[in-house]
């Protein structure tokens, strides 16, 4: 609810984010601001080794310490099921992958830096770290698998001795077009190669991971409390997979949650550990992650290693692609971490263009490293990086135009069936690559450029368009992908008697604004102010079960459930003002907040109507049930494909190679907007961590399989100063045909689209210095990577 | 943490008879030392904060036999080293405290505290050795050629405090700092001083060995003070750092790019 109880606008309108006040007074509740009676802390200790055998674990000593109320080791969850992975990928001979086991704790051997070896449980925190250095671990060290290809070339050293190598999965696709393109490429009259990396990043969300696991010895009840995105997701894992607790015995709740770009979606060890052990220890068992250990327990992004090939013909059209991918998959398979590469990577490799030919093999490989799953984009940013970095250095090679190259190639009619699986339904390149040229004023570069270099400095100017599948996901296609999920939405809509309304919502919102979002659509559906609607969302006990947020499809997704919803309470409201009015159900008409009876002047207020619901004196009790209140599931019949074209002005300092940005713009397509303020943030967040994966962010790892960027000393995240004031634009709009509020989604753009504008606007900066020779740098083009491409 | 005591003293005196034992720390701004007991790497039986100690917060000129000199109390924040020295007096150091960490950072560290630590990627050590000051103990004065000695490596002894900082004042200075993009500490910083008697530059971040004094720049620019006396010398990279954010060469390229833009801005 507004505090100043402001009337704020439906549909379209900029309302100011409701819940920012609570966040930004400090009146938030976040799961570490939850502390049970009597709860107990539990210390993870990790290895500090990347491999290794775990002889044995003696907790002797430990035990008897102050404080400690007993200590974990992987023998105690031997019996247990392991943490489950959602999705299995079948590969190019029509094998399954490779799925090896992820205990709760490790057993056997330990397989990354952080991967928990015991757990310490103990009335504080000091006191349960106290004890874990009292644990004596006997690891024989293995060498470290880190390397990809390496993990692949030799299958002496596996990450899973129960395996047969280090490889998870060979995936081809369209596997049927694979000698077709090989024959394209081979004919064709040029062929552009590329080979890079798309960086391993981490995705730092500012709120750490907390879990707090609750056991009702009375009622037989768990309660979870944690940092997820998607409750019902933690709740089906881990108790269906891991812990074998039914879900009418287990609750999962996840408060306000401080951001999380993926890393929350995900089932962790952690949880569950928690979970189990406020049972055996019949206390609440609480853990806040450090800084240090969410480096080494989170889910790390992206990290592939692609060769990709683009084959014209001598005007320059686009024949046939092809590209050759190894994924990071780390030590264990996260949630999702088997479709990231895949059929969110695979299907996104027409971009927006009609290439007609496309394979895409994708090898997905353990190491010794912590596990990579989603990170804002999954997926699309590695596909889109590539594409529109082998376009840019296509144009280059054939000396055409890089706009007009991709203008030449740019699917024009839609619906358009790719040739990767996917139908975009809507799309208009040219329009969004026409505001483009318009808000980013392409046509005075040359006079910024000039005054660059009076400055001394070199001025680059990089275009790229993207695509993306969001509103993830038809639950019949994904189940027959490898999905071990449905991927609809839900919610209740509950009207209460006096008007006010309660959405119940199977979206989660961890920064997105849904609360401010929402209701906007349902004012706008009942013409009444949006302070009449509160959103109630992550807790599986509030809320019907649904899927969560992720893959920008909370308002194409789950905005289209609360719709759903939405429109049975106003066909019932309409019967109930019909028997009200004394008039025809079909006669009715709602507007403004008001029913009124078509072509006479009889009126009833929504206030009366939703009262008469509960008050059920006057009231068709025989046709109807009392109340009003509704719930719907919304299965999407599509993915939807925003669009858009980004441009990417850079400053490279030719004494230094440090890379500037001095300005960027956003010219995005997503259909329908509900609140643009809002869009503008997820843009501008969007493009803030795309040019931080551009210049700055690096999970690195040494041979040892130490993550050598470990703490924010060495890994560098964006500040407000790496970034420029963006122009962002998403006035085309071409609506969505199959949600009913002809929405797209915004959440990922940003990061999708903006990394390849950076790298291509560094590249045209140093060519246009003479330096020819540079026809690529690896992200992060720090300033020591861009000074010695332009030194070797 | 591990469990530890603490004391306040008020008095230079107090807080080295607490300091005797030599399981005692002192604790200044905390800016390191708490990150470091955080993280278990240290355990001190008792931290002795110093920032009771009036005594050690002041800041002003002074002069001597060798001429005049910044005189700054070791527990002087690096915000009222910045705020104190803004108005046209020293404007050089006043820009160089203005743009160590953050504001947090800068409202708790302490010139002493920075200079005890002598962490090689440090702003404060080019400070001190660009302008041949001298640091001040409770035993002794350290004259800064001898103060710093390598990687976290100083003069200090045991249960030595330092008290005082002093800066000779020079005719012209400038201090360039190239940031590492992720701890935005000096990659490579340079210090150039020009005194009466000559040049002085001192580089931090770039090696090994801490920060130290470029001797051939040194020379060239004490006969021709401009960016063009260091355009033809060649800094040896043997010795630089070689990490995720630099190669040896890049750090050493960036000595001399860091020198250069150092003398034209002091011009
Ligand atoms: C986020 C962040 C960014 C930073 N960025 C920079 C930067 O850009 N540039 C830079 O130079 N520094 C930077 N620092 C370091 C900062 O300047 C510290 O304040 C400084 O290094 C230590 O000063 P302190 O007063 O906090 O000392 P403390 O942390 O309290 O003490 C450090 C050490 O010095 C000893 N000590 C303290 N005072 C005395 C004394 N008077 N006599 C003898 N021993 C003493 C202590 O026992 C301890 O061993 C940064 C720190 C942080 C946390």
């Amino acid at each position: 609810m507004p505090a100043d109880g402001a009337i704020e606008g439906g549909l379209g309108a900029s309302n100011k984010r409701r819940e920012d006040v609570r966040f930004l007074k400090g009146t938030g509740n976040y799961t570490d601001d939850i502390n049970m009676r009597g709860q107990a802390y539990v210390y993870f200790l990790r290895s500090e080794v990347a491999h290794g055998r775990l002889k044995s674990v003696d907790t002797t000593e430990a035990s008897a310490m102050d404080g400690v109320v007993r200590i974990f080791t992987g023998a105690d969850f031997e019996g247990v099921g392991g943490i489950p992975c959602g999705w299995q990928i079948t590969d190019r001979f029509g094998e399954v992958m490779q799925e090896p086991a992820h205990p709760v704790l490790a057993q056997g051997k330990v397989r990354h830096v952080g991967d928990p070896i015991a757990a310490v449980v103990a009335d504080t925190l000091e006191q349960a770290r106290d004890a874990a250095e009292a644990i004596e671990v006997d690891i024989e060290e293995l060498p470290a698998v880190i390397n990809m290809k390496d993990a692949l070339a030799d299958s002496s050293n596996k990450v899973h001795d129960d395996l047969t190598s280090n490889l998870c999965y060979d995936w081809g696709f369209v596997e049927e077009n694979r000698d077709a393109v090989d024959a394209a490429i081979k004919g064709a009259h040029h062929v552009t190669t590329l080979e890079l990396v798309n960086n391993r990043l981490i995705a730092n969300p500012m709120e750490p991971r907390v879990a707090v696991g609750d056991f009702n010895s009375g009622t037989g009840d768990h309660t979870l409390y944690t940092t997820s995105q998607n409750p019902h997701v933690i709740r089906l894992l881990m108790g269906a997979f891991v812990l074998g607790i039914p879900e009418h015995k287990l609750r999962v709740v996840s408060p306000d949650v401080g951001g999380g770009f993926g890393t929350k979606i995900f089932h962790y060890a952690e949880e569950a550990f928690c979970t189990f052990a406020a049972k055996a220890c019949d206390r609440p068992v609480k853990w806040t992650s450090t800084r240090s250990e969410a480096f080494v327990s989170d889910a790390h992004g992206r990290d592939h290693v692609t060769k990709i090939e683009l084959a014209l013909d001598k005007d320059g059209n686009f024949l046939a692609l092809r590209t050759d991918t190894h994924a990071n998959m780390g030590a264990y398979l996260s949630t999702f971490a088997p479709s990231v590469p895949t059929w969110l990577h695979g299907t996104l490799m027409a971009g927006n263009y009609k290439t007609p030919l496309i394979y895409v093999n994708v090898k997905a490989v353990f190491t010794n490293t912590v596990p990579v799953d989603a990170y804002r984009g999954a997926g699309r940013p590695e596909a889109t990086f590539q594409l529109e970095r082998v376009v840019d250095k296509a144009a280059r090679e054939m000396g055409m135009d890089p706009i007009a190259l991709r203008r030449q190639n740019f699917i024009t009619e839609f619906p358009y069936a790719t040739p990767v699986a996917v139908e975009y339904d809507t799309g208009d390149y040219e329009a969004t690559m026409a505001k483009l040229e318009d808000i980013a004023d392409l046509a005075g570069f040359e006079a910024r450029r000039e005054d660059s270099a009076n400055r001394g400095m070199l001025r680059g100017l990089g275009v790229n368009c993207y695509i993306e599948a969001c509103g993830i996901a038809p639950s019949n296609l994904v189940g027959q992908l490898g999905a071990r999920a449905g991927l609809y939405e839900s919610a209740t809509v509950r009207v209460n008697a006096t008007g006010g309304l309660v959405v119940m919502t199977g979206s989660h919102s961890h920064g997105q604004g849904h609360e401010t979002a929402f209701p906007q659509v349902i004012a706008d559906m009942i013409g009444i102010n949006p302070n009449m609607v509160e959103i109630v969302h992550g807790d599986t006990a509030k809320v019907p079960m649904g899927m969560g947020t992720y893959g920008s499809r909370s308002l194409a997704v789950g905005g289209s459930a609360m719709v759903k919803a939405t429109e049975k309470i106003i066909s019932k409201a309409k019967k109930i003002a019909a028997h009200l009015m004394e008039a025809s159900d079909a006669d009715i008409e709602l507007a403004n907040g008001e029913f009124s009876v078509a072509g006479t002047d009889k009126k009833v207020a929504w206030g009366d109507v939703t009262l008469a619901a509960y008050v059920p004196h006057n009231y068709p009790l025989e046709d109807i049930e009392p109340g009003l209140e509704e719930t719907a599931f919304y299965d999407p019949a599509n993915f939807t494909y925003p669009s858009g074209a980004y441009a990417c002005e850079v400053e490279v300092d030719p004494d230094t190679g440090k890379v500037t940005i001095a300005a960027f713009a956003a010219a995005d397509d997503f259909g329908n907007i509900v609140n643009p303020m809002i869009v503008d943030g997820q843009v501008h967040g969007g493009i803030g961590q795309g040019i931080g994966q551009a210049l700055l962010e690096q999970a690195s790892y040494n041979s040892d399989g130490q993550l050598v960027s470990g703490s924010y000393m060495d890994y560098a995240m964006p500040r407000a100063d790496d970034v420029p004031f963006y122009t962002v634009d998403h006035s085309c709009q071409t609506p969505c045909t199959h949600n009913p509020l002809g929405v797209k989604g915004c959440g990922e753009a940003g990061a999708i689209g903006s990394p390849p504008a950076v790298v291509n606007a560094v590249v045209d900066a140093l060519q246009r210095a003479g330096h020819d020779s540079i026809t690529h740098i690896d992200m992060p083009l720090s300033p020591s990577r861009v000074w010695s491409a332009m030194n070797s | 943490m591990y469990e530890f005591d603490i004391e306040k003293p008020s008095t230079v005196e107090a807080a080295v008879a607490a300091l005797a034992d030599g399981d005692n720390m002192a604790l200044a701004g905390g800016q390191t030392l708490i990150p470091t007991l955080k993280q278990r790497l240290a355990a001190p039986e008792k931290l002795v904060s110093l920032s009771g100690i009036d005594s050690l917060k002041h800041i002003g000129m002074d002069s001597g036999p060798d001429g005049d000199f910044w005189r700054i109390g070791a527990g002087m924040t690096h915000a009222h080293v910045a705020l104190e020295t803004e108005d046209g007096n020293f404007t050089t150091l006043s820009r160089v405290a203005g743009n160590i960490g953050d504001p947090a950072v800068r409202n708790r560290g302490t010139i002493g505290g920075s200079l005890a630590n002598n962490d090689p990627s440090a702003d404060y050590p080019a400070v001190v050795l660009g302008l041949g000051g001298t640091v001040v103990t409770n035993r002794r004065e350290i004259q800064s050629g001898d103060y710093f000695q390598g990687l976290f490596e100083t003069a200090l002894e045991e249960g030595e405090i330092i008290t005082e900082v002093h800066l000779p004042v020079p005719e012209i200075s400038n201090y360039q700092k190239f940031v590492q993009p992720a701890s935005r500490f000096a990659l490579v910083g340079v210090f150039v001083a020009k005194f009466a008697d000559g040049v002085r530059v001192a580089v931090t971040g770039a090696s090994e060995d801490g920060v130290f004094r470029w001797s051939e720049a040194e020379t060239a620019l004490s006969g021709d003070f401009s960016a063009s006396a260091v355009e033809d010398l060649q800094m040896e990279d043997g010795h630089m750092i070689e990490d995720l954010h630099g190669t040896r060469a890049y750090r050493a390229h960036l000595v001399k790019v860091m020198t250069r833009r150092a003398i034209q801005a002091a011009v």
